[in-house]
């Protein structure tokens, strides 16, 4: 069949043939696919600052928070003051920043507390099916089916006001979307080729759950993670805006809204403060998580 | 050669990847096509077969593909310069496409006849009625035993060999002259392929259609085409008669694919194999495409790609290698 | 005869298509009809078929991924239709599966060499170095080398990939290796580089092979003996000579004639088949094949063949065998 070959084929070395092209690093190259998102890098870098402010607050605040001085209460922005005073003489600037410590801190032990309760439900209930997965999918429904302030006022309710209280409230209703979240991912992932094969080398469940299954259902997990962070500030601020929250005197966004409304016609600039952090506190995490589901995408660049 | 359909001059298509990188899938791809052939396109998969036969087609408009140079003259008309207009005339009726996968070909949400109709209608002035009479007898000219039936059907109620019938006898609708079918029965079972295989080949004696195929599967090319172009990496490396290129092969791509296809009454023993694997689109290797696996690879294989040029003292045989091709005898020579 | 490795016998399995009710039956794809062959330890046998023949199914069922309906599956000495997954846990050593998808077998996330090294982590007690050496070892037997390990998997290619599979599979020594369609997804020129390591494989360690294909070349090169299946029942059971030189049943004969030859020169003499493949979901009465069969009669409308022995092993299910027996 072939004809006469010219010279003595050589084997081409194994390094040449089976080269593989060069690694790449996965984290540097999601990096890079995060940073092309503009809007999300901003809010990325907004909410870096907030949390650096979060961290070192009383140093840097101008002014003592609680301290009042009725020399100068309800006055505008000045120069002495930067976001003006409230009713009692406090600087609104300072206790902004003081208070970013506790809204920060409520809403994000909250979520990780919710995430983590409801992916562990949702794993249990995606791999095992059956009766665990009609117990954990009907509750769930049970907790959408109540508006999330609602629930959350329920809960205080029932359980009393206080910091520790409201974080409850909020990661009650932070675990039914992740359970659902991870339930739908752990399917997904579990009618895998390389689960069956896994299960076909004697894999035992508990390794099938956390080595295979997990790690392919954190990308879904991540995004609804900082999208609820959001969801979790605003809900802090809502409980304490309606009185169910924090001690008055520590300073908190929703709280200083909440005695704000008394002023709005004399007083208008104690709204805007609050308000407007709250505002772009949300936004910022609501764009970074945009940005992150954008970016764990395989089909967009 | 004779009347020729199809004449393609140094196509080279590429696919943006970026905002100032593009990758090219075939280059410098030329061939005849002749009336009444069947010409085989054979390749492993990236080869560029595919996107070679999509170029003809001008499937690439608002994709990230485009035809980078090169001329497809079409009964005398360069494709690449035709408006989509006009493009979208000939399409469908001049010349047909059957793809893979007849399931994902095929609109699910569209009744057979439905389909069937509306693609005689677009190039034929036929009422209704009359599309339907004649979708009625395409399909029992492609041998579908109750025409009626999967008139009435739609698509995922019909198996594999049905679909790509429905598939063959939408593309010949309008008689097409030139027919481009892209792996056609790579999908289908083996026995049911046998008869998709007859099918085409009835239809190219009837209507002395042309038929541009492309596959993977040597066999295959055995048993219906005329000629054969087998491509590596986005070029055309050999080019030769069916017959040649079975018993007397060129290029030591061809060679390593022949002496690699199990077939039926040879020993595993005698079974060798190409070592390593086609290389990365975006990192092709300088030099000649296929020199990091070729086994007679040179330093001048390495530093620079050879051309494709006709092979001395045979007729109609084309080949791109340095060994091999009319360098060859220079090299000799010298 | 040495005792099979694997027994099966009258392997039933159907599974559920759609649930009844308001009117209509529940649908069943009977995808397993009555399967039964050893398994010779050192021997490599084949299962061949086109799609809906039941192959994967019953190679699944020797897995003990599902289990059969009636019927026993015997691997090693020990019938393991319905063990509990705790009892099969232990046996799972000795029996190993390669897949057809090379880039679905192999988890994205994790590093080769740790995916390498489960089978031994899950059945062997060396430690994390020794195995991570014996990885190594295993890379370099199927022709990559040890750096490779370090690397994810979508960073290889397909024919790499499946040799990577392989390696997994042979890490714990297993009994039986079960491959289903090993080299359908690879390019030609890659397959031989699978089947000779496969091949080469076997004699080194004492393997035996359970090969499920539906590319009657691929299948013939590779094979000692081989089983035809269609639409769930074993119709011919040969040995590889026997059965490309001598085919009875009409069926294999079709097959055979089908496929394509690589030699213009070679003018076959096709044999057609009418029509589809039938459903599994609705078999045929009868004969199964007797649909598309060019010499149907009454009795294989009606009546199911039994199996039929020729001699030397050569078994076929079919009424009229008087007929091809002397072709």
């Amino acid at each position: 069949m072939s004809e006469e070959i010219k010279k003595a084929p050589q084997e081409p070395a194994v390094n040449e043939a089976e080269a593989l092209p060069k690694a790449q690093n996965q984290f540097h190259f999601y990096v890079k696919k995060f940073a092309r998102r503009k809007t999300a890098l901003v809010a990325l870098i907004f909410i870096a600052l907030l949390i650096v402010v979060a961290i070192i607050g009383p140093a840097i605040a101008p002014y003592d928070p609680a301290t009042p001085d009725y020399s100068s209460y309800l006055t505008g922005p000045t120069a002495k003051h930067l976001l003006g005073t409230d009713e009692f003489g406090r600087d609104v600037l300072s206790r902004i920043i003081v208070g970013s410590r506790l809204s920060l801190t409520c809403a994000l032990s909250a979520v990780i507390v919710g995430a983590a309760l409801g992916t562990l439900l949702g794993l249990l209930a995606g791999y095992y099916g059956g009766i665990i997965e009609s117990i954990v999918m009907r509750g769930s429904d049970i907790l959408f089916a109540f508006p999330d302030i609602l629930l959350a006022i329920a809960i205080v309710a029932i359980l009393g006001p206080g910091t520790l209280n409201v974080i409850i409230a909020v990661a009650v209703f932070t675990v039914p979307s992740f359970a659902r979240i991870m339930r739908s991912a752990t399917l997904q992932v579990k009618n895998s080729l390389y689960v069956e094969v896994a299960r076909s080398l004697g894999c035992p469940d508990r390794r099938i759950l956390w080595v295979h299954i997990f790690p392919g259902t954190i990308q879904s997990m991540i995004v609804n993670f900082t999208m609820r962070i959001g969801t979790a500030i605003l809900a802090a601020a809502s409980l304490s805006f309606l009185g169910f929250g924090a001690d008055v005197t520590v300073p908190e966004w929703g709280a200083m809204l909440s005695t704000a409304r008394n002023y709005m016609t004399t007083a208008p600039h104690l709204v805007y403060a609050p308000g407007i952090v709250i505002f772009l506190t949300v936004l910022a995490f609501n764009l970074v998580g945009d940005g992150l589901r954008d970016t764990l995408d395989p089909k967009l660049k | 050669m004779e009347d020729k359909i199809l004449e393609v001059r140094h196509l080279t298509t590429e696919f943006k990847t970026g905002k100032n990188t593009a990758v090219t899938a075939v280059s410098d791809v030329s061939f005849d096509l002749a009336r009444g052939e069947i010409l085989g396109l054979v390749g492993e998969s990236g080869c560029g077969k595919s996107v070679t036969s999509l170029s003809i087609m001008g499937l690439f408009e608002d994709t990230a593909g485009r035809v980078a140079e090169g001329e497809i003259l079409f009964d005398g008309m360069d494709l690449t310069k035709l408006s989509r207009k006009q493009l979208r005339t000939i399409r469908g009726k001049r010349i047909s496409m059957i793809f893979q996968n007849p399931m994902s070909s095929l609109n699910s949400c569209m009744r057979v006849d439905a389909q069937l109709i509306e693609a005689i209608r677009l190039h034929n002035d036929l009422s209704h009625g009359e599309a339907r009479k004649r979708a009625f007898d395409m399909l029992e000219a492609v041998g579908i035993p109750d025409p009626e039936q999967t008139l009435r059907s739609y698509p995922h109620q019909l198996s594999g060999g049905m679909s790509q019938r429905v598939m063959i006898a939408m593309a010949l609708c309008c008689e097409p002259e030139m027919m481009i079918a892209d792996e056609p029965t790579t999908a289908l079972d083996v026995t049911i392929q046998a008869q998709i295989l007859e099918l085409m080949k009835k239809i190219r004696d009837k209507n002395n259609t042309s038929i541009l195929f492309i596959t993977h599967d040597l066999g295959v090319v055995a048993e219906m085409c005329t000629r054969a172009l087998v491509m590596y990496a986005g070029r055309i490396v050999e080019e030769a008669s069916v017959l040649d290129l079975f018993a007397n092969p060129i290029h030591p791509y061809t060679k390593g694919l022949l002496a690699s296809m199990p077939r039926l009454g040879a020993d595993i023993l005698d079974l060798t194999s190409i070592p390593g694997s086609v290389p990365d689109l975006s990192a092709m290797p300088q030099g000649c495409k296929f020199a990091p696996r070729c086994p007679y690879a040179t330093a001048r294989c390495r530093e620079s790609e050879p051309e494709l040029l006709p092979v001395p003292g045979a007729a109609g045989r084309r080949c791109r290698c340095f060994l091999y091709g009319a360098d060859a005898e220079k090299e000799a020579k010298a | 005869m040495t005792e099979p490795i694997v027994s099966v016998r009258h392997a039933v399995k159907t599974f559920k298509a759609s649930k009844g009710g308001l009117g209509s039956k529940a649908k069943f794809v009977h995808a397993v009809n009555d399967v039964s062959f050893d398994i010779q330890p050192g021997e490599t046998f084949s299962l061949v078929g086109e799609s809906g023949c039941g192959k994967s199914t019953t190679g699944r069922l020797i897995d003990h991924l599902i289990e059969p309906d009636s019927g026993e599956i015997w691997f090693d000495g020990k019938n393991i239709s319905h063990l509990s997954e705790k009892e099969m846990r232990p046996l799972r050593a000795d029996v190993q599966m390669i897949f057809q998808d090379p880039y679905g077998s192999l988890n994205p996330r994790i590093k080769i060499q740790d995916q390498l090294g489960e089978p031994l982590l899950l059945h062997t007690k060396l430690s994390a170095g020794e195995r991570l050496k014996k990885v190594q070892e295993l890379l370099e037997t199927v022709g990559l080398s040890a750096s490779h390990g370090e690397r994810y998997p979508h960073e290889f290619s397909g024919g790499q990939l499946q040799r990577i599979g392989i390696a997994r599979a042979i890490s714990v020594n297993p009994k039986l290796m079960i491959a289903d369609e090993p080299v359908s997804a690879l390019d030609v020129s890659i397959q031989a580089q699978v089947l000779t390591l496969m091949k080469k494989l076997q004699s080194q360690l004492n393997l035996t092979y359970l090969f499920i294909s539906h590319d009657l070349s691929v299948v013939e090169m590779i094979s000692d003996r081989i089983a035809v299946m269609y639409l769930g029942t074993i119709v011919e059971l040969a040995d590889k000579r026997d059965l490309y030189a001598r085919p009875i049943h009409p069926y294999t004969q079709a097959l055979l004639s089908a496929v394509p030859e690589p030699d213009p020169t070679i003018k076959k003499d096709r044999i057609l088949l009418e029509g589809d493949i039938p459903s599994p979901v609705n078999p045929p009465s009868g004969c199964l094949f007797h649909t598309r069969c060019a010499y149907c009669t009454e009795r294989c409308r009606q009546e199911r063949p039994e199996a039929k022995d020729f001699g030397n092993g050569h078994m076929v299910k079919c009424h009229l065998t008087e007929k091809f027996a002397g072709k």
